[in-house]
């Protein structure tokens, strides 16, 4: 075990693993995390917060997450690149492993068109592939990207999404070989709703291996 | 080559509110290429100050010049003595020419003329695309001749990210997928194997990061 994630203990144990997404709320109240965390609390083994998802601004995901641990809820933490450069990113995985968050999730994040503030500038600093060995080289090597040693390495299971049905369809194989080389341990794929892509995709998974190396999490939505 | 375009006139009007003789400059180096700039775009944008100050009842003197370049000291020599005759010059250079303006006459103010957009192709006739953001380290070995940092929306190192649909970059359905053409030409070239490598996290210091840049060459010093 490389966390004390709930999470990667079902999923190493080989168990049917179901996970959920909560989005927080546009504003400062945690009750609204608190009931969505109790609605769905006994039915998932963990739930995902969203890292102002569509380039909305929201409560934080790593406070979000805090609030989830609270009601004894393993939160997977979502980081995106997009509004954060390496130093904060860094310094908000260690906050978020000193307050007992156990899985992260590495992303890119979407383009800062789609959100509420369009004007804005983006960072992209480091790409979610990139962010997979970050939080893997603070692990397992104990280090900083800038080479110095951490005092208390953070212990993260680590995760990457997956987007079958973008394109090019050849490469999107080909990233989660990298994001697996990286150092991701799980993969949470976007919403199915082609499923002959994705059993396409999942045959290019098998002929690399990568199911064998990576837990792979199908995505549904109702 | 750099590429600009015209500000609208209602901008360049308010800047030189107040004044009653202005010379225009323009520059014949990447401007005049990209019609935004040039000899002729100076006689366009004094007639249009003209008419717009004659309609206002606020009639303007203005000198129209065009320089052979305006980021060398030479050419700006030969405004010396001209510019003091007038309250304001309007130059329609790159951002690079307007400041050595500026920094070469520091009494009189100088407004841009032009926004000055990004380093680019002529596409076609009419048609100018972006293709490089200067980050000084050049990586197109590894990309196929397809720069990611300029042509990705996110500048992304390591592959396209969920957003690319049909060859197109979700930010905006005209613009091409960066990742999409680095992947075609690296399969055109047989090299797709260079895709299965881990671009490792940047140096951006090279970049605009670093602060301004600089480069001596002192085999080339006078």
């Amino acid at each position: 075990m490389t966390s004390d994630s709930r999470l990667e203990k079902i999923l190493e144990r080989g168990e049917f693993t179901v996970t959920s997404e909560c989005g927080p709320p546009r504003g400062a109240d945690p009750e609204v995390i608190r009931k969505k965390g109790e609605l769905i609390k006994a039915a998932v083994d963990a739930i995902n917060i969203t890292d102002n998802q569509t380039s909305v601004v929201r409560m934080s995901s790593f406070s979000s997450c805090v609030i989830l641990k609270q009601l004894g809820i393993d939160p997977v933490l979502q980081m995106v690149t997009r509004d954060r450069n390496r130093i904060a990113l860094q310094s908000d995985l260690l906050g978020a492993s000193a307050l007992g968050i156990n899985n992260v999730l590495c992303l890119s994040g979407d383009h800062q068109k789609f959100g509420d503030h369009p004007t804005a500038k983006n960072v992209y600093d480091i790409d979610s592939i990139q962010l997979i060995q970050t939080v893997k080289r603070m692990r397992d090597e104990g280090k900083f990207l800038g080479g110095d040693e951490l005092k208390g390495v953070p212990r993260f299971f680590i995760g990457a999404s997956a987007n079958p049905f973008a394109d090019p369809f050849e490469f999107r194989v080909v990233r989660l070989a990298k994001k697996v080389a990286a150092g991701a341990q799980f993969i949470q794929t976007q919403c199915i709703f082609n499923l002959d892509r994705f059993r396409r995709w999942m045959e290019q998974v098998r002929d690399r291996g990568l199911h064998e190396k990576v837990h792979i999490l199908g995505g549904v939505t109702p | 080559m750099i590429i600009g375009s015209g500000k609208p006139i209602k901008d360049i009007l308010a800047m030189i509110e107040g004044c009653t003789k202005i010379l225009i400059i323009g520059c014949r180096g990447c401007v005049t290429v990209c019609s935004a700039g040039g000899e002729k775009e100076v006689g366009i944008l004094a007639s249009a100050l003209t008419m717009a100050r004659q309609q206002e009842g606020k009639p303007i003197e203005i000198k129209e010049m065009t320089l052979e370049r305006q980021c060398d000291p030479e050419y700006l020599e030969q405004i010396r003595g001209v510019v003091d005759e007038y309250g304001a010059v309007v130059s329609i250079a790159c951002g690079a020419g307007v400041q050595f303006v500026a920094e070469k006459y520091r009494k009189i103010p100088v407004f841009p003329g032009i926004n000055t957009n990004f380093i680019g192709v002529t596409e076609e006739q009419g048609v100018w695309t972006e293709r490089c953001q200067a980050c000084g380290d050049c990586k197109l070995h590894l990309t196929g001749g397809i720069c990611p940092i300029a042509r990705c929306s996110k500048s992304l190192l390591n592959g396209p990210c969920g957003g690319s649909a049909n060859g197109k970059c979700e930010v905006n359905p005209e613009v091409l997928c960066g990742w999409q053409l680095i992947y075609d030409r690296l399969k055109e070239l047989g090299r797709l194997d260079l895709l299965e490598v881990i671009i490792p996290i940047n140096d951006w210091s090279t970049s605009r990061d670093g602060g301004p840049r600089k480069i001596v060459r002192e085999d080339l010093k006078l």
